[in-house]
C-alpha cells in the first residue's frame, strides 16, 4: 500500500496543474474569441519568424 | 472581451483618467469599436487587421470574430467616421460602435467569477471522487480513515470557494425571512460537511464528501448555463444600441462640431441632415424638409417641416437639412418622458412567478420538514445523536435539488440557443416561459408588420410619357417616396424622359424643364392639387391635371405567414396602430386580421394590453415606435424588431434580429415546448427523489446511492432538455 504515498499526491498535483493552467487561461482573455482564434492558425503572416 | 483589454483598461477614456485622479489630463489615446457584420473567415480577419494598422495614427488593431468587432487603440484625433471608408474600400461594411454602450459586456467578470468557481468544484470532485470510489470498493481501517481525511483536505476549502454564490443568495432570502432554493442546499452542504467530518473523526464508515462536492459541481453548472444564455443575449442588445451612437452637430459661429447628445443645452442650434435623427427637442429655426413621425406616432405620411414647427426627439428628418434650436434635452425630452410610463407599466411583470420559483416555494420547506422529521423519529427510536443526524444529512443530501437546479437552465440555454439561430434573442430569463402561455398577439403597424418602405400601388394607371417624366424627377431626388417610384418603375422597364435643370425643393418636391414646360414631382399642394387620406406623390407633367401616385407600406417579410400560423394555432391576432383608419383598414384585410384599431395614442395602446389583460387574457404585444413602449411594458410578454427605437428593445423581453417576422410563431411553439420540458424534468427529478428518499428515511442510503442518484437525475435531465435542440 505503500504506493498510495506517491501516487496520491501525484495525482493532486497533476490536477492542480491543470487548474492552474485553466486559472491562467481564462484570466488572460483567451476564451474571448473562440472562433477567430481557431481560425488564426489558418494565417500565414509570422509562419517565417514570430511576430516581434 | 478581447486579448488587448487588459484588466488595467477601463472601456472609456474616463473611466482610465479617473483613477489616476489629479488634473484632467488630455487623453493619449483613443480606444473605438466597430461593428463589422459581414466577416466570416480568417481571410477577413487578416485583411481587416492590415487595412487597420497601415493606417496613420493607429497603434493597434484586433479583430474579435466571435463578436464580429474590430478594438482599435488610436491617436486621440483618430475618428470612426475616417475609418469607415477604409473598411469599406477593402469590402467589408462596417458601423461604429458605441464603447460606452457596450462597456457593461467587456469586462465580463460575473461570468469568469462562475466559470472559475464551476473549475474548482470540478477538480475538487473529481479527486474525492477517486478516493470515495476506493472506500466504496473495499477499502478499510486506517486506509478509510486516510482517504476520508484527504478527501476533507480537499472538500473545505473547495466548498469555501465554490458555494459562495449559493451562501450569499441563501443568506440575502434568510435575512428578509423568506426561503429560497439555495437554503436547503446550504443547508445540506453545510450538514454534510458537519456530519462527514465527525464521522471521519471517529472513524466511521460513510462520508459525504463526494457528494457535497458533486452537488456543488452540478448547481454551478446550471448557473453557469444560465448566465451564459442571458450574457449572450445581453451583449447582442448591447451591440444594438451601441450601433447609435449618440452624436450630434452643433453650430457655433457657423462652424460644424460634432459633440455627444448628453453635451448639448438648452438654446443650441443643432443641425440636422437629411436622414438624421432628432437628437433633443427643440424648434425648427430655418430649412426646409419633411419628418417621418412614424416611430413616435405610428403615422406613416410625413409631415411637412418649416421654421417655426416644433420637433420632438426621435423623428426623422427626410429630405433638406434643418438647424433646430434645442428646447428640452436630456431627462426632459419627450423621449424620455416616454420611458417614465414604460416604467410605470413594467411594475406590473415583476410579479411573475417562474416555474423554479414556484417549484422552490413547494420544495425548500417539504425538506425541510422531512428531514427535521427523520432526525426526531430517529432520534427517538434510538436516543443516537450521531445516527439521527446521520439520517437527516442523508434525506438532505438525497433530496438536494441538484437536477432541480439544472431542470431550468439547461432547458432554457437549449431553447434560447435554438431561437438565438432564427435570429431571436431572449432577453428576460423568464420571457419562454411567459411567451408559452401567450393567447393574444397584439401587432403594432407600422415598422412592425409593415417594413416601414413605401411601395407604389398604381403604376399601371399612368400613361409610359408620364411615368418617364415621373421617373427623371424621381431619380433626382432622395426622398423614400422618390426612390420607391424610380425602383418600380425601372423594374416596369421604364427608361426616364430627358428633362433638363431638375433639382430638389426640400420639403416639397423635385422639379425640372421638360420640352419647355415646367414638370414637378411632389406634395399635393405645391402641384395644385388637394391632399387625400392616403400617401400618394403628384406629378404634374406640364400638359392637364396632376396625377397621383399612390404609396402603400411594404409588408415586413414574413408578416403574412406569421399572421396565418398564428391564427392556425389558435391564438387572438389584435392590429393597434396609431395611423389613419384608412391605413390600418387596408392592411388588417391583407392579412385578414378582424380586430383592429386606428388612431390609438401611446396611452390608448397600454389601456387596451391592460384591458385585455384584467379580463384574463395573456398577452403578447409586438412593436417597434416609442408609441408602443409603454404597451410592449404592459404585456405579458413583448417582442421588438431589432429596427426598433432603443427605449422599445428595452422595453421588450425578445428582439427579432433580422428583417423576417415568421419567427414569432414559431418561437411560441419552441416557449410552449420548452415549458413542457421544464415540467417534465421537474417530474424526472420528483421520480429519483421518490426511489431514493424512503431508502435515505429508513437509513438504508449510502453515499454510493446518494451519487448514483444525484448523477442519474442530473444526466437524465440535461439530456431531456438536449431534445429540444
Amino acid at each position: 500500500m505503500s504506493v498510495l504515498a506517491y501516487l496520491i499526491p501525484i495525482s493532486l498535483i497533476l490536477g492542480t496543474v491543470g487548474l492552474a493552467a485553466f486559472f491562467y487561461t481564462v484570466r488572460s482573455n483567451q476564451y474571448d474569441d473562440p472562433e477567430g482564434d481557431s481560425r488564426r492558425i489558418l494565417n500565414d503572416e509570422w509562419d517565417d519568424k514570430p511576430k516581434p | 472581451m478581447t486579448a488587448q483589454l487588459r484588466p488595467s483598461l477601463a472601456a472609456c477614456p474616463a473611466c482610465v483618467a479617473a483613477p489616476h485622479g489629479g488634473a484632467e489630463q488630455a487623453p493619449t489615446e483613443a480606444r473605438l469599436a466597430l461593428s463589422l457584420p459581414g466577416i466570416h473567415c480568417q481571410a477577413c480577419i487578416s485583411t481587416v487587421e492590415r487595412e487597420l494598422n497601415a493606417h496613420p495614427g493607429i497603434h493597434s488593431a484586433r479583430v474579435n470574430l466571435t463578436l464580429k468587432r474590430a478594438l482599435i487603440e488610436a491617436d486621440p484625433d483618430v475618428r470612426a467616421a475616417d475609418l469607415i471608408p477604409v473598411l469599406e474600400q477593402a469590402g467589408f461594411e462596417a458601423h461604429e460602435l458605441d464603447l460606452a454602450a457596450l462597456a457593461a459586456t467587456q469586462n465580463d467578470k460575473a461570468g469568469r467569477d462562475l466559470l472559475m468557481r464551476l473549475a474548482v468544484a470540478f477538480f475538487a470532485s473529481m479527486n474525492v471522487m477517486l478516493l470515495s470510489i476506493s472506500v466504496w470498493s473495499g477499502a478499510s481501517d486506517a486506509t478509510r480513515d486516510m482517504f476520508h481525511w484527504i478527501s476533507a483536505a480537499i472538500t473545505f476549502p473547495a466548498i469555501i470557494f465554490s458555494a459562495q454564490p449559493f451562501f450569499a443568495n441563501a443568506w440575502t432570502a434568510l435575512r428578509v425571512g423568506r426561503l429560497n432554493m439555495d437554503v436547503p442546499i446550504v443547508l445540506a452542504l453545510v450538514l454534510a460537511l458537519v456530519t462527514s467530518l465527525w464521522e471521519t473523526f471517529l472513524s466511521g464508515e460513510h462520508a459525504y464528501f463526494d457528494a457535497a462536492l458533486t452537488l456543488t459541481f452540478f448547481l454551478l453548472a446550471g448557473r453557469y448555463l444560465d448566465y451564459r444564455t442571458r450574457a449572450v443575449a445581453r451583449s447582442a442588445a448591447e451591440e444594438l444600441a451601441a450601433l447609435e451612437v449618440p452624436r450630434a452637430i452643433r453650430l457655433l459661429d457657423g462652424d460644424e462640431y460634432e459633440v455627444p447628445v448628453a453635451d448639448l443645452a438648452i438654446g443650441d442650434l443643432i443641425l440636422v441632415r437629411p436622414g438624421g435623427r432628432m437628437p433633443v427637442d427643440g424648434e425648427i429655426v430655418s430649412g426646409q424638409s419633411e419628418l417621418d413621425r412614424s416611430l413616435l406616432t405610428g403615422e406613416t405620411l410625413p409631415v411637412f417641416a418649416e421654421p417655426g414647427l416644433a420637433v420632438s426627439a426621435g423623428e426623422v428628418n427626410l429630405t433638406g437639412p434643418l438647424t433646430i434650436r434645442a428646447t428640452a434635452v436630456g431627462e426632459d425630452t419627450s423621449l424620455h418622458r416616454m420611458t417614465d410610463l414604460v416604467a410605470i407599466a413594467e411594475s406590473g411583470r415583476s410579479r411573475y412567478t417562474s416555474l423554479a420559483d414556484s417549484a422552490a416555494k413547494l420544495y425548500a420547506p417539504g425538506v425541510h420538514i422531512l428531514s427535521a422529521l427523520a432526525f426526531a423519529g430517529w432520534y427517538f427510536y434510538t436516543f443516537d445523536i450521531r445516527t439521527a443526524l446521520n439520517i437527516a444529512a442523508a434525506v438532505l443530501i438525497i433530496t438536494c435539488p441538484c437536477a432541480l437546479g439544472l431542470a431550468v437552465p439547461a432547458v432554457t440555454t437549449a431553447a434560447s440557443g435554438r431561437l438565438f439561430k432564427k435570429g431571436m434573442l431572449i432577453k428576460h430569463a423568464t420571457a419562454l416561459e411567459r411567451l408559452a402561455e401567450v393567447d393574444t398577439v397584439v401587432f403594432d403597424k407600422t415598422g412592425t408588420l409593415t417594413a416601414g418602405t413605401p411601395e407604389v400601388i398604381n403604376l399601371g394607371d399612368h400613361a409610359r410619357a408620364d411615368l418617364e417624366i415621373a421617373l427623371a424627377l424621381a431619380e433626382g431626388s432622395s426622398h423614400p417616396l422618390s426612390a420607391a417610384l424610380s425602383r418600380a418603375a425601372r423594374e416596369a422597364g421604364i427608361k426616364p424622359a430627358s428633362v433638363q435643370a431638375i433639382t430638389e425643393v426640400p420639403g416639397y418636391g423635385a422639379e425640372g424643364i421638360f420640352r419647355g414646360a415646367r414638370v414637378r414631382l411632389g406634395r399635393a399642394a405645391w402641384v395644385g392639387a388637394a391632399q387625400g387620406s392616403q400617401t400618394a406623390a403628384w406629378l404634374d407633367s406640364g400638359a392637364g391635371e396632376a396625377k397621383p401616385f399612390l404609396y402603400t407600406d411594404a409588408l415586413r417579410p414574413g408578416a403574412a405567414e406569421a399572421v396565418a400560423a398564428l391564427k392556425a394555432a389558435g391564438t387572438n391576432v389584435l392590429l393597434i396602430s396609431g395611423d389613419t383608419t384608412g391605413a390600418v383598414e387596408d392592411l388588417a384585410g391583407r392579412l385578414g386580421i378582424s380586430k383592429w384599431v386606428a388612431e390609438a395614442l401611446p396611452a390608448d395602446k397600454s389601456a387596451r394590453v391592460q384591458l385585455l389583460a384584467d379580463q384574463g387574457k395573456k398577452v403578447l404585444m409586438v412593436g417597434d415606435g416609442l408609441n408602443d413602449t409603454a404597451a410592449l411594458a404592459a404585456a405579458h410578454v413583448s417582442i421588438s424588431p431589432a429596427s426598433a427605437l432603443d427605449a422599445a428593445r428595452v422595453a421588450s423581453d425578445i428582439v427579432l434580429l433580422g428583417q423576417d417576422l415568421e419567427p414569432i410563431a414559431e418561437a411560441c411553439g419552441v416557449a410552449q415546448k420548452a415549458t413542457r420540458r421544464i415540467r417534465e424534468n421537474f417530474r424526472i427529478a420528483t421520480l429519483y427523489n421518490v426511489i431514493a428518499v424512503p431508502l435515505a428515511i429508513a437509513g438504508l442510503a449510502t453515499p454510493l446511492i446518494a451519487a448514483l442518484a444525484m448523477s442519474t437525475s442530473s444526466i437524465t435531465v440535461s439530456l431531456n432538455a438536449l431534445r429540444l435542440r
